[in-house]
């Protein structure tokens, strides 16, 4: 569903990526981790296109984006909602009126059927009661929850979730992993998730890719990731008290 | 050789921004054909009110002082001469040739484009920028045009505002201060005063709207590097907007009066 082919991208004069390849299939939760400024937001970025590929490709759905027109751009943007490391909600409108802007700027979509699918995505995250407040006034895991309401207001075919348990405390955390697995469960929707995070990751994803220094060091399933050999690796599980002793089922949703 | 590669790139990149703002003003113009649509409506009324009504106190304030600072510095040259019943014609035309569009323009753009360039480079660095274009919700429709309207209409409404409270403060000083009654000061303003003077003086306004808007979005949406780059996004936005304004000030007076 997403492929980078050989994927390079200069930032400063540093390789961010740095010739990786790599493949998310459909339905699949894809989770990439790696340390702070390995690439992780930037290749998340090149999906969407918010940022361009200095060399390689990167195929959706069997179809190149890097030279797409706006049109063909419009339409490619159309198939991901993305979850914004802080949200994104824009901060003079209402919970309500975040999510329903795509509906109402994007679609002809009558009024009170719009009422009616924000108020369903409300429910769905638990957001029943916040409809009518402002961004500034709901707590962290409200805002990622509501952003999320907005990311999924489209019915997009693939989430990216940036960080989208960064600044949460734990409980709030889980509750977004679980979040992110009904998503899968319930819509059959494609996830690619950037954390930094390993439980989540173990918990929530079906491969795990880490990337250092704009390299992939390892793209295992968790039980294949937590048995890695890779130094790195076993330094970044070593570093979340993750040993290649742990049973990676305890974090499991399935 | 380190020094001119430094000041080629810099050329590079103001010629890349100047481009890329009137990019984002043609764009932005093309979207005015959905000015009255129910999706941008509700956003230009609100910065219709923005810019209008909440730059009045201070735009009241500055007028009536500059007009009363102005009869009373040519009032008492004037007064040497026996010639104190001239600051009519003198306050009218200087405020309304170039004072008015002026004063306006930097009131605006202290208040008004600072504000944009915040709102906007706040929205930038916590990536709503980024999430609307994702969300295929163009930003110089949604955020630029809207502005863009408001200013390019409220100004010349603020410029003849501002040039009514001018004229009424020269009025105030020359009554008070300088012997010239509310009377003869109209009377030698109205003498003096054409139509072409508020004409121009009223499309200076209307291109300092445009001026402001385009250098205020340009730098709120270009944001990069945090608090410190909303910073010195507004700091940029102001300084440019002022030079700006000076410079084409100048171009259209040299147009129209040479």
């Amino acid at each position: 569903m997403i492929r980078f082919e050989n994927v390079t991208k200069v930032l400063g004069g540093n390789a961010v990526l740095d010739n990786i390849s790599f493949e998310v299939g459909e339905g699949e939760t894809f989770v990439i981790v790696g340390l702070s400024g390995a690439g992780k937001s930037v290749t998340l970025k090149h999906m969407i296109r918010l940022m361009q590929a200095d060399a390689g490709n990167i195929v959706i759905e069997g179809e190149i984006i890097n030279d797409l027109g706006r049109k063909a751009l419009r339409e490619l943007r159309a198939k991901f909602g993305v979850l914004f490391q802080g949200a994104a909600l824009l901060q003079w409108m209402t919970v309500h009126e975040n999510i329903a802007l795509p509906l109402r700027e994007l679609t002809h979509t009558p009024e009170d059927e719009i009422l009616r699918l924000v108020d369903e995505k409300l429910e769905l995250l638990g957001l029943a009661d916040a409809g009518a407040k402002y961004p500034s006034d709901i707590s962290g895991g409200m805002q990622k929850r509501a952003g999320l309401a907005r990311a999924i207001i489209m019915s997009p075919k693939i989430i990216l979730y940036d960080e989208p348990t960064s600044g949460l405390d734990p409980v709030t955390s889980r509750r977004i992993d679980d979040l992110i697995v009904n998503m899968r469960k319930k819509l059959g929707i494609t996830s690619v998730v950037v954390t930094h995070d390993l439980h989540s990751a173990l918990s929530i994803g079906s491969r795990i890719m880490m990337l250092h220094h704009g390299k992939i060091v390892e793209n295992a399933t968790p039980e294949g990731f937590i048995r890695s050999k890779d130094a790195t690796v076993q330094s970044f599980l070593e570093s979340q008290y993750i040993t290649r002793k742990g049973k990676w089922e305890e974090f499991s949703h399935e | 050789m380190r020094s001119a590669q430094r000041t080629g790139g810099q050329v590079l990149q103001l010629l890349h921004d100047t481009g890329h703002a009137l990019f984002m003003l043609v764009e932005a113009t093309l979207f005015i054909r959905n000015v009255f649509g129910k999706r941008s409506r509700g956003e230009v009324i609100t910065q219709l009110f923005i810019t209008g009504i909440k730059s009045l106190a201070v735009i009241t304030v500055v007028a009536l002082f500059t007009g009363m600072i102005l009869a009373l510095q040519t009032g008492l040259e004037l007064r040497r001469y026996g010639q104190e019943v001239y600051i009519g014609s003198a306050v009218a035309v200087s405020v309304i040739r170039e004072m008015g569009p002026f004063m306006t323009g930097l009131i605006i753009a202290a208040s008004v484009g600072s504000a944009i360039a915040a709102q906007l480079g706040t929205m930038a660095v916590s990536e709503e920028i980024a999430a609307l274009e994702v969300m295929s919700i163009n930003p110089n429709r949604f955020l630029v045009m809207p502005r863009l309207v408001a200013l390019a209409v409220m100004m010349p409404i603020l410029t003849v505002y501002t040039n009514i409270l001018g004229i009424l403060g020269g009025a105030i000083v020359g009554e008070t201060q300088l012997g010239v009654s509310v009377q003869a000061y109209m009377d030698n303003a109205t003498e003096f005063a054409t139509n072409k003077d508020l004409y121009v003086g009223l499309l200076k306004a209307f291109i300092f709207g445009i001026i402001i808007t385009t250098v205020s979005c340009h730098q709120g949406l270009m944001t990069t590097e945090g608090a410190v780059g909303v910073g010195q996004a507004t700091r940029r936005s102001v300084i440019l907007s002022f030079l700006i304004i000076l410079i084409v000030g100048y171009m259209i007076t040299r147009l129209f009066y040479i």
